[in-house]
């Protein structure tokens, strides 16, 4: 299976990511090579297999519903590159 | 005299209860000595932090709380384990100035033992997107034994502090190779622990079921106790085990007579440096004149490991990296529009290497995609984690080399993103089926520059890897020896 | 042609427990934004999540409680979209392993019941809140995080009335269970709708539209009607329909489309490699079971057979959980072993003053006893009817007892014969017409002469005692 840019260019937009044309050529070329390698997977007969979506041999990892002592806003916002009072604040929501 | 510096963290303990040494003088060894070579090697982040020998003042002493005692002895934390007080950027200008309000675990138990958090982080790869510590914001880190040299990655840093004597001690992480391959190239030891073993809570996740915090030490004693002491059940991690950690230490000494290691075929294939092939050939051979039995055994999946690997650590990463979108913390572009300033903020916040691997895992994961790719992953998965339940039947251990190669030179790489990933082709799938494996000095190409020994285990069984190391350890003079700076 | 309506209804439930799904902050409404957040639930890097015991149990005992099947293996998924309201930018949800599949929930709908099924209920976690504003949106995360239950309906709901009535249902059940406070204009619960139109008779389902942002059961009811008038006029001008999602304005009493955030297909679904696998055994589901409160439907059989009350009345007094404990303590008390009239009272006068005093039926605050008292003085044919009703609405607000109150009004039926004769002597002599008319059979003229004597007496004689004093009297 090969990817071409505009698979690229779409999937760059999924991970909210832009990419410079420059960037989307070279990239492109770059996980086309890349994606090429990872095909040998498809020579796997997997059909059979169970997938591991973890290999962990834990289950059922719970905690109590006792409440923990919170962060104060001016805290919980100390890292951020925009705020309003005690809001964090993004530019204008345009679909 | 030995400088303090040069120490290990065990000598340097038995010192300070002698009193032969003073928490004041072995960070004064540190400070002279950071000062005077990392301009070269550059494995630590934001010098401006470094305050001089003069203006050092420990805190009181004080006796850990969980039954070590580090204290007045300093260890170096690399940039993607949070630390309160301390700015932690994952070596990426999405991260620029995050101060997080809180610690890892791992710091946490430090902090109860009465460590010194050492108040520079070290060098990495973006995210530990590498095997080479080039893909830092801050620049490459070079390697002490050449410096035309990588130190390895993504745990460069670490790595290379430990080797130069700039760090006593230091912790690293491992995704793929991060902590080993690195010790491996800079010729020091480093642990990645069983998946579970260690608290994940803290650790900027790359790919979340894959990652595990490990030591980087200058001798396997040193690994042995800086592991003890971050070990352990985290109620803060899901994916913590609860189970008791042994005394580590207490496998330190014990003979290898009869232990039986499987080394895999297809670890000795093309591709393969055949200087490192002779060193660790020769390694192999060692450890059977200490008494164990070795044998060789087939992981047939093996070749599959690499590609799982690249989708499985991608497709997680792209998920666990959405959240750098300049909203909560970090780096943000300047946009009127929201889509727009979350396209700017992480185009021009991440580097080529992690854009390159989000975008992969984000392909991964896509509709249309996730079965050919992602699913298939999870099944090779299985796959690859049954090679080695079922050798480990049988064997104790597993040995290889820890990387086809010695330390490359900075830039050869890094042109080609695959070839690059192809550097990590032994230490994967130890992370694939999440059991531990150490890597320790072995020998030294004629070039000068370190080869490392991998000794692989069953989960949770960091003690049999811990005696085999030492034992080879005691044994042999690679430990000792020191790059010329 | 004739059209049918199909919709599926999307309920999103917060859980009251104490802490949020993933991490230990409090869940504290009204608070000061951001100030019940910490790494965890603010997305910080290198946090995790941990979920928490009771909103598992809690989650359970909804999917029992509509008769899902709980799944032996359930897992964590993510969903993958960028969203300020989001930290992580993506949300900690259940995509192909959810808790719980094919319930169902029977519902009364235009006095028939129905039985819905029900897909699914899975479990995920909450979203912070926006506000918008002319330059820039703001961001409180307090809300991030609540556990969240998603209970997805079958396509089986075949009219905007029948949707209304299924969240009835619905919410009552949630109420018994005590799981949540299932408050619509308060968002603790939210309902989204699908609905589409196939001609009568079709078997495979029209394009569907998608109906957010209403917010009371009224208004998904409102919302849906506008629908169906929407897509029939589409559907009969043969007008090309698209799959979109449309948002209730309630105001302009009208659907509007809306873009959506992402396609479904560009979630990006997959584990969730921070948090483990459960598995939940029957033994676990056997002891949740055994916890669980009666549900409106064990109760209305209940209150049927222990009472012998009819299927009508029964379900009125169970629809809520608190006014079914109320009803049960009243029946419990009154004396008598046929509760007709015990029950009449309530599902009667007693729930029209509660109506129209804006309260539930078991805040009205009256003293049962006294109540009771007050249906024994009409049972016993002491006061009429209408004046009981009076002294019930009189004893709502002077907490006065039902005696006093009669006693005030000077309310007491004469059943005195003697007295009764001399008014009912009168009556006939003003009367002489009715009264022969009477005699030659003429039975509607008894009633017309019962009236008079009632209204002689201001009310007080008692009815049927007249009736027999006439009719022995002119016979
Ligand atoms: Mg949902
Ligand atoms: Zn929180």
């Amino acid at each position: 299976m090969a990817i071409d840019k505009k698979t690229v260019e779409y999937v760059a937009h999924l991970a909210r990511i832009e990419l410079q044309p420059i960037e989307l050529e070279r990239l492109s070329l770059q996980l086309d090579d890349i994606i090429g390698f990872i095909d040998k997977l498809s020579c796997l007969d997997a059909e059979q297999i169970k997938s591991a979506s973890h290999i962990l041999p834990v289950c059922n990892v719970l905690r109590d519903d006792e409440p923990h002592i919170c962060l104060t806003p001016e805290k919980a916002l100390e890292n951020a590159p925009s705020k309003k009072g005690n809001f964090f604040s993004v530019p204008k929501i345009i679909e | 005299m030995t400088e303090l510096n040069h120490l290990t963290a065990h000598e340097l303990l038995d010192k300070l209860s002698k009193k032969e040494a003073t928490a004041q003088a072995i960070q004064g060894a540190l400070y002279t000595r950071i000062q005077k070579i990392d301009k070269k090697v550059k494995a630590y982040l934001r010098m401006d932090k470094l305050i001089s020998s003069e203006s050092i003042k420990t805190k009181a002493e004080e006796p850990g709380r969980n039954g070590f005692n580090l204290y007045g002895l300093p260890i170096s934390i690399k940039d993607n384990i949070c630390t309160q007080g301390f700015v932690t950027e994952c070596c990426s200008k999405i991260l620029q100035g995050f101060n997080p309000p809180y610690d890892a675990t791992v710091i946490n138990k430090l902090k109860e033992a009465s460590a010194e958090i050492f108040p520079l982080k070290t060098n990495m790869d973006e995210f530990a997107f590498g095997s080479s510590t080039e893909n830092s914001y801050f620049g490459a880190t070079h390697n002490p034994w050449n410096l035309d040299c990588v130190p390895g990655g993504s745990s460069g840093g670490s790595a290379a502090a430990v080797a130069s004597d700039e760090a006593i001690w230091a912790l690293g992480s491992d995704t793929g190779g991060s902590i080993r391959q690195p010790a491996s190239f800079c010729g020091v030891v480093g642990l990645k622990p069983t998946y579970g073993r260690v608290s994940r809570f803290g650790l900027i996740a790359f790919a979340s079921s894959l990652d595990q915090i490990g030591p980087i030490t200058k001798d396997v004693r040193d690994a042995a106790i800086l592991s003890q002491i971050i070990s352990g059940f985290d109620p803060k991690d899901s994916t913590s085990i609860n189970q008791p950690v042994p005394e580590y230490t207490k496998s330190l000494g014990l003979d290898i007579k009869g232990l039986k290691f499987g080394i895999p075929k297809e670890y000795f294939v093309e591709g393969m440096d055949a200087e490192v092939k002779i060193i660790i050939q020769e390694a192999i051979a060692k450890l059977n004149t200490l008494g164990a039995f070795s044998h060789q055994v087939s992981l047939p999946h093996t070749e599959y490991a690499v590609p799982v690997y690249y989708i499985i650590a991608t497709a997680e990463a792209s998920s666990n990296l959405a959240r750098f979108d300049g909203v909560q913390y970090g780096y943000r572009a300047k946009s009127d529009n929201l889509i727009q300033m979350y396209k700017k903020t992480r185009g021009e916040g991440f580097g080529d290497e992690a854009k390159r691997r989000i975008i992969l895992g984000t392909f991964a994961l896509s509709h249309g995609y996730y079965d050919a790719y992602y699913l298939r992953a999870l099944k090779a998965r299985t796959l690859i984690k049954q090679d080695f339940d079922k050798i480990f039947k049988d064997f104790d251990c597993i040995i290889t080399p820890t990387c086809p190669t010695a330390a490359f030179k900075i830039g050869e790489k890094t042109k080609d993103p695959l070839k690059m990933y192809l550097s990590d082709i032994y230490t994967i799938s130890v992370n694939l089926a999440g059991i531990p494996a150490i890597s320790i000095p072995c020998g030294f190409t004629k070039g000068g520059l370190p080869v490392g020994l991998q000794i692989m285990a069953k989960a949770f069984n960091e003690e049999v890897l811990f005696r085999v190391a030492h034992a080879y350890e005691q044994n042999t003079q690679w430990h000792k020896l020191k790059p010329k700076l | 042609m004739k059209y049918q309506t199909v919709i599926g209804l999307e309920v999103h439930l917060q859980l009251k427990t104490k802490t949020k799904a993933f991490c230990s902050c409090a869940i504290d409404f009204g608070k000061t934004p951001n100030s019940s957040c910490c790494p965890v639930c603010l997305g910080f890097p290198g946090t995790l999540p941990v979920y928490n015991k009771e909103a598992l149990n809690s989650a359970i005992k909804v999917a029992l409680a509509l008769d899902c099947q709980i799944q032996e293996h359930t897992k964590f998924d993510r969903k993958n979209y960028f969203y300020p309201d989001l930290p992580k930018n993506y949300q900690i949800s259940q995509f192909d392993l959810p808790l719980s599949k094919n319930g169902f929930l029977n519902i009364t709908t235009g006095g028939n019941s129905k039985r819905i099924g029900i897909t699914r209920v899975h479990l995920e976690e909450d979203a912070g809140k926006l506000i918008h504003e002319a330059d820039m949106s703001l961001v409180d995360f307090n809300r991030t995080g609540i556990p969240l239950l998603e209970i997805v309906s079958e396509p089986e709901i075949s009219s905007p009335q029948e949707a209304f009535d299924y969240l009835t249902s619905l919410k009552s059940i949630i109420e018994y269970l005590d799981v949540s406070d299932c408050d619509m204009e308060k968002g603790s619960l939210r309902c989204d709708a699908n609905i589409s139109l196939r001609p009568e008779g079709v078997k495979e389902l029209g394009i569907k539209t998608e109906l957010k942002n209403m917010n009371s059961f009224k208004g998904v009811k409102d919302a849906l009607t506008f629908e169906v008038i929407r897509q029939t006029e589409l559907l009969i001008n043969k007008s090309v329909m698209a799959q979109e999602t449309r948002s209730w304005d309630a105001e302009k009493g009208a659907t509007i489309s809306m873009r959506s955030k992402e396609g479904a297909k560009d979630y990006r679904y997959f584990p969730d490699p921070d948090l483990g696998a459960f598995i939940i055994d029957q033994g676990q589901i056997n002891n949740i079971k055994e916890l669980l409160p009666e549900l409106p439907q064990g109760k209305l059989k209940r209150f049927m057979i222990n009472y012998a009350l009819s299927e009508y009345d029964a379900r009125i007094l169970v629809s809520s959980k608190k006014d079914s404990e109320f009803a049960e303590e009243c029946l419990k008390q009154y004396p008598e072993k046929d509760k007709k009239h015990i029950v009449n009272w309530l599902i009667g006068p007693l729930m029209s003053e509660a109506h129209a005093r804006k309260i539930n039926l078991h805040e009205t605050g009256i003293d049962i006893l006294e109540l009771i008292n007050l249906i024994g003085f009409v049972a016993r044919e002491e006061i009429s009817h209408l004046s009981a009703k009076s002294v019930l609405s009189q004893m709502l607000d002077s907490k006065k007892s039902a005696l006093e109150l009669i006693n005030e009004n000077n309310l007491l039926q004469i059943s005195d014969t003697g007295e009764l004769e001399q008014i009912i002597l009168a009556v006939i002599q003003e009367n002489t017409k009715s009264a022969n008319d009477f005699k030659v059979g003429k039975t509607n003229a008894l009633m017309y002469l019962v009236g008079q004597v009632m209204k002689k007496s201001s009310g007080k004689a008692n009815p049927k005692t007249v009736q027999e004093l006439i009719r022995r009297r002119l016979t």
